[in-house]
């Protein structure tokens, strides 16, 4: 059977790659910080099973510090030039979406074969896992399309996802930080307090009363914090799983979904949210630093009112 | 009596993150402080942080798809995006944005939001064109009236993302989604929380889009 497992190796080799070819680009000053980050996500992706819970505790602590304390610097490995980039974008025109669809087209696709065909039976994958095994199958596929088509240097492909994780830095390890944030939260009670403050002051039954106020939580919360993702596993805990899934029967899949889109409304509004919402105040080089967030708020604010429906009206069918 | 000292955790991030605190030591401080006053002595909280941290490296398996982006990328990705957008020109302001607004959504749901974004598209792209489609209809503008054409622009980049990416399933919120409700034994398939992200798509549109004729129509007004 295809499990999860196969799938951490291929990402923890990718990582393991970026870590190697960090330490190797004499270019970065932080090269080795850059190294030692991206091989503690090899290292955790490779051997998480092996090192133990402290072991593991200790793998984070290391993440956060290399982090917090600006030891990974931004690298600038080999590309094309943009001279070089314009040309092949004339030369390939709109075909050159066509490796990325295949992406999405093989999990969906693979997905939908798998759970109503007779090949589920098979027992193939992973239960429930299938399309993120179906992912590593179409990014591989592309891969393979990509190398076909356009012969591009061996390394290319670890280079440029070099060039673009270290783009995103940290950022990329922050929503796993935030979803092991949310297990402590579950473990030390804080969920349990929170849906019992809620409920002594909702009155007890009302669904839609809890449904808005988990939607209005997940908005505030977001604009105090700039991160929906931040805000998620403290609304489960205080009110999505306890009060919507646990205490009135709400579908999982529409309270989870739904209620993330919830905390997107409340990023728009936040001046926390600073690469959506100042950056391009200062990009495109507005008087008001906030005229973003003023063009934005008229469509956050009915997209709550109707996100709050919509959980409302899908998730207690 | 109820230990309500874990509380201070949260109040820890809001604080953290308000002082623009590096995230990443503000989570981890955080988390082992919110264990603590939970009742965990040291090495258990550190223990249970990295076993959470384990149980989700699913999330940081979405990365797999950056070498294929970047090798398009290397071959031009961006700039066919650019010259996708270009032929939007002989709209109106408001239906140039909309159309900015059905690209965004849509290659975001297929997982190519790096296509498009503030220093991508919109400050060489779509902002120049919709003051330029603005001036074309209207005539030279007010400073007032070209600073909301260009906040516009940025809303509807932002609009397009946040109601666009979460149809593609192998995005950080939904496998955040998905592990958190894991967490609780509820579990789900990625799909399945993609495919609730399509009602609120729509809406976005078609609040976002009226907001944007709307716009049209109030460019109207304030022309001379």
């Amino acid at each position: 059977m295809i499990t999860l497992h196969w799938l951490y190796v291929l990402a923890g080799m990718m990582f393991a790659a970026f870590a190697l070819l960090s330490a190797l680009d004499r270019a970065n000053p932080r090269r080795f910080g850059n190294a030692a980050f991206w091989g503690l996500m090899a290292l955790s992706l490779l051997g998480g099973d092996f090192i133990g819970d402290f072991g593991n505790g200790l793998l984070v602590l290391g993440l956060a510090g290399l982090a917090g304390f600006g030891l990974i610097g931004r690298s600038h490995p080999p590309t094309t030039s943009e001279e070089e980039r314009q040309a092949w974008s004339e030369r390939l025109g709109n075909k050159l979406f066509l490796p990325a669809l295949i992406i999405p087209a093989t999990a969906l696709l693979g997905t939908l074969l798998y759970n109503y065909t007779p090949l589920g039976d098979t027992g193939l994958f992973e239960a429930k896992r299938e399309t993120y095994v179906l992912l590593g199958l179409g990014v591989l596929l592309a891969l393979a399309t990509i190398f076909v088509w356009l012969k591009p240097p061996a390394l290319a492909p670890l280079q440029e996802g070099r060039r673009l994780i270290d783009a995103i830095g940290w950022a990329a390890v922050l929503p796993q930080m935030l979803a092991a944030l949310g297990v402590l939260f579950a473990a030390a009670g804080v969920g349990t307090i929170i849906g019992e403050l809620t409920q002594a002051i909702i009155p007890r039954g009302n669904v839609f009363l809890t449904v808005a106020v988990f939607g209005l939580g997940m908005a505030m919360f977001t604009i105090i914090m700039g991160n929906a993702f931040a805000a998620f596993p403290v609304m489960a805990a205080a009110i999505g799983v306890p009060l919507l899934i646990q205490g009135y029967g709400g579908d999982p899949a529409v309270v989870g979904a739904v209620g993330m889109l919830a905390g997107f409304c409340g990023t728009l509004m936040t001046p926390m949210a600073a690469n959506f919402n100042l950056v391009p105040a200062a990009l495109l080089e507005l008087k008001d630093q906030y005229g973003v967030i003023r063009a934005q708020i008229a469509t956050a604010l009915p997209m709550l009112a109707v996100n709050i429906l919509i959980i409302y009206l899908a998730a207690f069918r | 009596m109820t230990n309500y000292w874990p509380l201070l955790g949260i109040a820890l991030v809001v604080a953290g993150f308000a002082l623009r605190l590096n995230p990443m030591l503000v989570v981890t401080a955080a988390a082992i402080l919110t264990g603590l006053l939970g009742g965990m002595d040291v090495i258990e909280v550190i223990s249970t942080f990295g076993k959470a941290f384990n149980d989700n490296r699913i999330i940081a398996i979405v990365w797999i798809v950056l070498p294929v982006i970047g090798l398009l990328e290397r071959h031009g990705l961006q700039q066919r995006a650019a010259t996708l957008i270009r032929g939007f020109k002989n709209a109106t302001t408001g239906r140039l944005l909309i159309l900015y607004l059905i690209y965004r959504q849509l290659t975001a749901a297929i997982g190519l939001h790096s296509t498009a974004g503030h220093p991508q598209t919109v400050r060489p792209l779509v902002a120049p064109m919709a003051l330029a489609a603005a001036e074309k209809q209207h005539g030279e503008l007010d400073e007032d009236t070209a600073e909301k054409v260009k906040a516009y622009s940025a809303a509807t980049d932002n609009v397009g993302l946040f109601f666009g990416e979460d149809i593609f399933f192998a995005i950080g919120s939904i496998v955040l989604i998905q592990q958190t409700l894991v967490t609780y034994g509820y579990n789900l398939a990625p799909l399945e929380l993609a495919l609730w992200a399509i009602p609120t798509a729509i809406c976005a549109f078609l609040i976002h889009g009226t907001r944007l004729l709307l716009f049209d129509r109030s460019l109207k007004r304030r022309a001379p």
